[in-house]
């Protein structure tokens, strides 16, 4: 297909794939919603919310101890929807860890795992990271373990010589996104992890921006741990997975103690149950595993690569369309290649904040501020940008309106 | 009385005083001998205001801002500085969110006002300080 052909193609399947979204038929300040804060959470398809729905209607019950029909039910849908989840990101269903979201993820293996590291041991992150991968690990930096970063090539990358340099035997885990939240980089994480394995050191990817948008195969990347969230991918909030290595998960540690985690309970101490419940104490969240399941079903039906392609489609012209307007600064790598998910940018001397405020008036929905990741914007030496983030029923028509509105904003700031 | 009802376009936050105060702030800087400061930061967007006082017999004679953030906030902590210059510090910690709403002009969704009274806050901090009694009230 010519490449115009199959922007069209993209361009048309994205019609349809709107129709499957209740709220993107809702008008703000009268006009049709525009939304372009993907890589905050995504909406949700009609399927997801139903099924849910028809959950709590027609099986709610707390899964794993009763005998009762629905609570077999409850179970069976439990479990399977693990199995789906599993095999989506090609991990077996006792490697996959349900948690409440990426940044639990995150933290369960700063607990479980981080909790036994010794004095002048050593974990490496990057300057691109989202809090959530940066303030576990100061948690245990503040135990005596060094904290490292990895910084970034002024057009967005990580500098992989310096990560190089920094690994050493000292270094016990290198903790990594797939895809900046601000940047859009996408990270060599097959080759960070090689790098972290010939140090010795295990390898955690935070892959909240990734799942949603790319394959992504635990096996082929070979990582330890891999965290993610649901709603950021269709799925519903409160519910996030971590994928971990079956003989790393079973030396770990508890991370919360309390019901289903256990094997047996005794006056005098418990022993543990087995992967993955060790690490689910307490009831699940039921609906939000078939919530995410059903997610990962609608995705699988579009595919996973035209999910991408649409993703890489919209990317590019968006960079081309923002490129063209006069006084905007884009942040990160330029070619879509490279980039997913965030495209963020400030346009003039208008603060993030004001220029949010401004294209909410249009209908269209950016996020504002520093993304979670202040030690990125101090790199970048700003205090904010704007960040539009695309997924599966953004059309070229929105990026359209979108860029319209970033001249609207300058006239508004009075900008020539 | 600010009307609440109807929604103001972004042409009406925006007017030029707002632009012209966010491009060109007023006591803005620091001052050589400050009797009292303050800063904080709005964790929501990392907007930060620092505050400094010259207070003599109970009287702001001086005051400077500093920081950054969206016009809406550098406005605002300018504007406040204006209005607060030659006030007692009684008179100060007595002012209200309306009265910085007002003084702005501008009606503002929830989530911008905390933008604009971050400067009250910080003010308000200095003038309670000095005062040497502590601040419970709650500004948003």
């Amino acid at each position: 297909m010519s490449d115009v052909m199959e922007q069209k193609h993209i361009h048309l399947i994205s019609q349809e794939i709107r129709k499957d979204f209740p709220v993107l038929q809702r008008k703000i300040n009268g006009h049709p919603l525009v939304y372009l804060d993907n890589s905050a959470t995504s909406q949700k398809p009609l399927k997801v919310i139903e099924t849910m729905k028809r959950y709590y209607e027609n099986h709610n019950a707390n899964i794993h101890r009763s005998v009762h029909k629905l609570a077999e039910e409850s179970t069976e849908i439990f479990e399977s929807s693990r199995k789906n989840i599993a095999s989506f990101i090609n991990a077996t269903p006792e490697e996959t860890i349900f948690t409440k979201n990426a940044t639990e993820s995150i933290n369960l293996v700063a607990y479980a795992w981080g909790l036994d590291l010794q004095k002048g041991d050593e974990i490496i992150t990057t300057i691109m990271e989202h809090h959530s991968n940066i303030v576990p690990w100061q948690f245990l930096a503040s135990r005596g373990i060094k904290l490292k970063f990895i910084d970034i090539t002024d057009d967005g990358f990580l500098k992989m010589d310096q990560l190089e340099n920094e690994l050493n035997n000292k270094t016990k885990l290198v903790a990594v996104t797939h895809v900046s939240n601000v940047l859009g980089t996408i990270n060599p994480i097959e080759e960070i992890t090689s790098m972290a394995h010939d140090a010795g050191a295990l390898c955690l990817i935070d892959a909240a921006q990734s799942v949603p948008k790319l394959p992504v195969d635990v096996k082929k990347i070979n990582c330890d741990f891999l965290a993610f969230t649901a709603h950021k991918m269709l799925g519903p909030m409160g519910m996030g997975v971590l994928y971990g290595k079956k003989e790393i998960l079973e030396k770990m540690n508890p991370f919360n103690y309390g019901g289903d985690m256990i094997r047996s309970v005794t006056t005098e101490g418990s022993t543990w149950n087995d992967l993955p419940w060790k690490f689910e104490a307490g009831t699940s969240n039921v609906s939000g595993a078939v919530g995410l399941s059903t997610a990962i079903d609608y995705l699988k039906k579009i595919g996973m690569d035209w999910v991408r392609s649409h993703d890489k489609n919209m990317m590019q012209y968006a960079i081309d369309v923002l490129s063209a307007i006069k006084g905007i600064k884009i942040y990160g790598p330029l070619t879509a290649e490279n980039k997913s998910s965030a495209l963020s940018f400030n346009l003039g001397d208008i603060h993030p904040h004001d220029l949010a405020t401004i294209l909410n008036d249009k209908g269209i929905a950016i996020r504002s501020g520093h993304h979670c990741a202040q030690p990125l914007m101090k790199r970048l030496g700003v205090s904010a940008t704007s960040r539009a983030s695309f997924y599966i029923y953004n059309t070229l028509e929105e990026i359209d309106k979108f860029a319209e509105a970033l001249e609207h904003a300058k006239k508004v700031f009075k900008i020539g | 009385m600010q009307k609440r009802c109807s929604r103001l376009g972004s042409e009406d936050i925006y007017q030029d005083i707002i632009l012209e105060y966010y491009r060109n702030p007023v006591n803005f800087g620091h001052l050589s001998n400050p009797t009292v400061k303050a800063q904080d930061s709005n964790p929501l967007c990392g907007d930060e205001i620092e505050m400094e006082l010259l207070v003599e017999d109970n009287k702001i004679i001086d005051i400077r801002f500093y920081g950054k953030g969206c016009a809406i906030s550098q406005a605002s902590a300018g504007m406040l500085t204006e209005k607060v210059k030659n006030m007692t510090v009684e008179e100060a910690s007595k002012l209200t969110r309306d009265d910085v709403l007002n003084m702005l002009g501008v009606e503002l969704s929830p989530v911008r006002s905390k933008c604009a009274l971050l400067s009250l806050k910080v003010m308000k901090l200095c003038a309670y300080q000095h005062l040497g009694k502590k601040m419970d009230e709650k500004i948003e």
